[in-house]
């Protein structure tokens, strides 16, 4: 429809990375002479219009339903799907967390049009807007384009930094048809979250399955305190035995600190791609034909447990003197 | 019960090298069956183990995925589907989903459809969810554990800030996660054994679908491929005394300005 502005829509359910998307959506819209607009699904909603305004939203779109009452992406794709009907966007951005993950691909199969995962970056060519995401294991950055409208994209939590500016919002509720889900939520345990943000760490102390228990990661938070940095780990470490929420790599957190240490990590391709942005990388692994020291600037050939003890103790001996 | 696995003969992406000019190069790459398929698999004995039934594995690729669905056919599974892509890869995951789902619907019906959270290669996650929404069944992502009864799937899925334990009624469509098991290597007998397994190859016509049809379906145009080279020093020290190694270490980090002011 000509005159009509282009609409590019943010959801996410997770509060900050909906303004980090409005953020980043505003200032796509500004080169495409549209407005950016914020979607919020829930059983009852409540809409803070001035935050939501100065992070970039020109509209609210506010769909209310008893069906929404927990995240269950039936009923969100649902309630998603009719605001797309109605508001007709250029782009659905969509938070990347796993619940954003599950959403975005089962939304745009209903609107049958292509979508973007995980899109790292947006660039506009002849009006056209192209997004970047990474494939193969962090070896390849590939520019696409989704041929129909919308086009959906996820974007990951905390690429995008979430910027304030002059704005009002104005609210619009819409009716759209929710059907009862099929799926029932029976039990919803939360993980301790450490609340760290490691993808801005300077300096990152990562330990793997050579680290024999939860205690042992002391020592890596011993090494990490003395440098300013943070602690994190292998998928293995996190997803199989639960001592961590959030782990670096492919699935996980894409870090780029000046400094890295991958520490009994054997240096997995799936955990090499967490790590391609950082400045140097420093392996401590015991086994010298570990892959690990082929992605590393420096390494040392060791029993952690030796290693990590006497660094420490060195680095306190020369950060002291320095 | 009918379970049918999806598996994608992914591009290993530990493989793929970058010319001088910063391109790819994706010709020859050798190619797996994507790793979380096979937890997938895996999961799909363990429940026919438990409640007797069938598996499918069914799979849009190349027609050398032969050689990856005969893996899965040695693992357990009882046939194998391969409809065959005629565009080298270029379709993207609803192209993908459309051809999967044409086969599904060709076996008839099916109580349960098993897959990876990701593939190796595109790390997209995209199929599964497409997959469940063409066929108009519930979808459960990143399952860590599963279990069935009385015509329900009970689920564990791992999500960032939480564990969530759901249940769905079947016919449904599940992705598991990497930690759910640890996919059993077959051995050389049930390896012989596969060889004369069903293995059954469809052409996009065999499932009612059409090459133009696909291309127009697919969602996605690829505008540039930029590769990555990145170049570590490579420098590793060993054989020598703890202490020593450490010290060494530490000047090359000063040298580097990287601890600290
Ligand atoms: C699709 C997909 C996505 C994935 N995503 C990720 C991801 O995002 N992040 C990730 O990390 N993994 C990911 N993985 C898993 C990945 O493939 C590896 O399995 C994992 O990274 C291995 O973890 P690790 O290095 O801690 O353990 P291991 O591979 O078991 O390595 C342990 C290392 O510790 C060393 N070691 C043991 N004891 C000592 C000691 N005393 N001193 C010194 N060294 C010691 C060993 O030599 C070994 O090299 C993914 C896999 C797939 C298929």
């Amino acid at each position: 429809m000509a005159g009509e502005a282009k609409t590019i829509l943010a959801y996410s359910e997770n509060p900050d990375t909906l303004f980090e998307l409005l953020s980043e959506a505003r200032e796509l819209a500004g080169k495409i002479q549209g407005e950016a607009a914020a979607v919020l699904l829930g059983e009852k909603v409540e809409a803070n219009l001035e935050e939501l305004g100065a992070y970039g939203a020109s509209k609210v779109y506010i769909v209310e339903n008893p069906q929404l009452k927990g995240f269950q992406v039936e009923a969100y794709t649902d309630a998603l799907y009719g605001v797309a009907e109605q508001v007709k966007p250029e782009l659905i951005l969509i938070g990347a967390t796993k619940r954003g993950k599950e959403l975005a691909p089962r939304l745009a199969q209903r609107l049958k049009t292509g979508c973007v995962a995980e899109c790292v970056g947006f660039e506009v060519a002849d009006g056209e807007i192209q997004m970047k995401r990474i494939v193969y294991a962090g070896k390849v950055s590939s520019l696409q384009k989704v041929k129909g409208k919308p086009a959906v994209a996820t974007v990951p939590p905390r690429l995008f930094e979430k910027r304030k500016a002059e704005g009002k919002a104005e609210a619009v509720s819409l009716q759209v048809e929710v059907k009862a889900p099929k799926a029932e939520i029976l039990e919803v345990k939360p993980k301790e979250v450490s609340g760290v943000r490691i993808e801005e760490a300077e300096v990152v102390v990562c330990g793997g399955r050579g680290i024999k228990s939860k205690e042992d990661f002391k020592l890596l938070g011993e090494l990490a305190e003395i440098l300013g940095g943070q602690v994190g780990c292998s998928r293995p470490i996190a997803a199989d035995r639960g001592w961590f929420t959030e782990w670096v790599g492919l699935s996980g957190k894409k870090v780029k600190p000046t400094l890295y240490f991958a520490v009994g990590v054997s240096g997995a391709i799936q955990h090499v791609a967490g790590i391609r942005g950082s400045k140097i990388v420093v392996a401590i692994n015991k086994d010298p034909e570990a892959p690990i020291f082929a992605d590393a600037d420096y390494g040392i050939v060791g029993d952690l447990y030796k290693v990590l003890p006497a660094l420490i103790e060195s680095l306190k001996k020369h950060l002291k003197k320095g | 019960m009918k379970i049918v696995v999806c598996a994608k003969y992914a591009l290993d992406p530990g493989e793929i090298r970058i010319d001088p000019s910063g391109k790819p190069m994706l010709d020859r790459v050798p190619r797996k069956i994507s790793d979380i398929d096979k937890n997938a698999m895996e999961a799909a004995i363990n429940l026919k183990e438990k409640h007797g039934g069938t598996i499918q594995v069914v799979a849009f690729g190349p027609e050398s995925a032969r050689d990856g669905l005969k893996e899965l056919l040695a693992m357990g599974a009882d046939e194998a589907y391969l409809v065959v892509d005629p565009s080298d890869g270029r379709l993207d995951t609803m192209a993908t989903a459309e051809a999967l789902a044409a086969a599904i619907q060709k076996l008839g019906g099916f109580d349960l459809i098993l897959c990876g959270e990701a593939t190796i290669d595109g790390y997209a996650g995209q199929v599964g969810p497409r997959l469940a929404e063409k066929l108009g069944v519930p979808q459960v992502t990143y399952a860590r554990s599963l279990t069935v009864e009385d015509g329900s799937l009970i689920a564990e899925r791992d999500l960032e800030d939480a564990y969530e334990k759901v249940k769905v009624p079947l016919p449904a469509l599940v992705s598991v996660t990497r930690e759910i098991n640890t996919p059993r290597i077959p051995t050389l007998m049930a390896i012989l054994k596969a060889s004369k397994k069903p293995f059954t190859l469809w052409k996009l016509e065999d499932v009612g679908l059409s090459r133009e049809q696909l291309e127009q379906l697919s969602g996605i145009e690829l505008v540039d491929m930029q590769g990555f080279a990145v170049e570590r020093k490579r420098v590793v020290i060993k054989d020598k005394p703890v202490e020593e190694a450490v010290e060494e270490l530490v000047s090359y980090l000063f040298k580097e300005k990287v601890l600290g002011a």
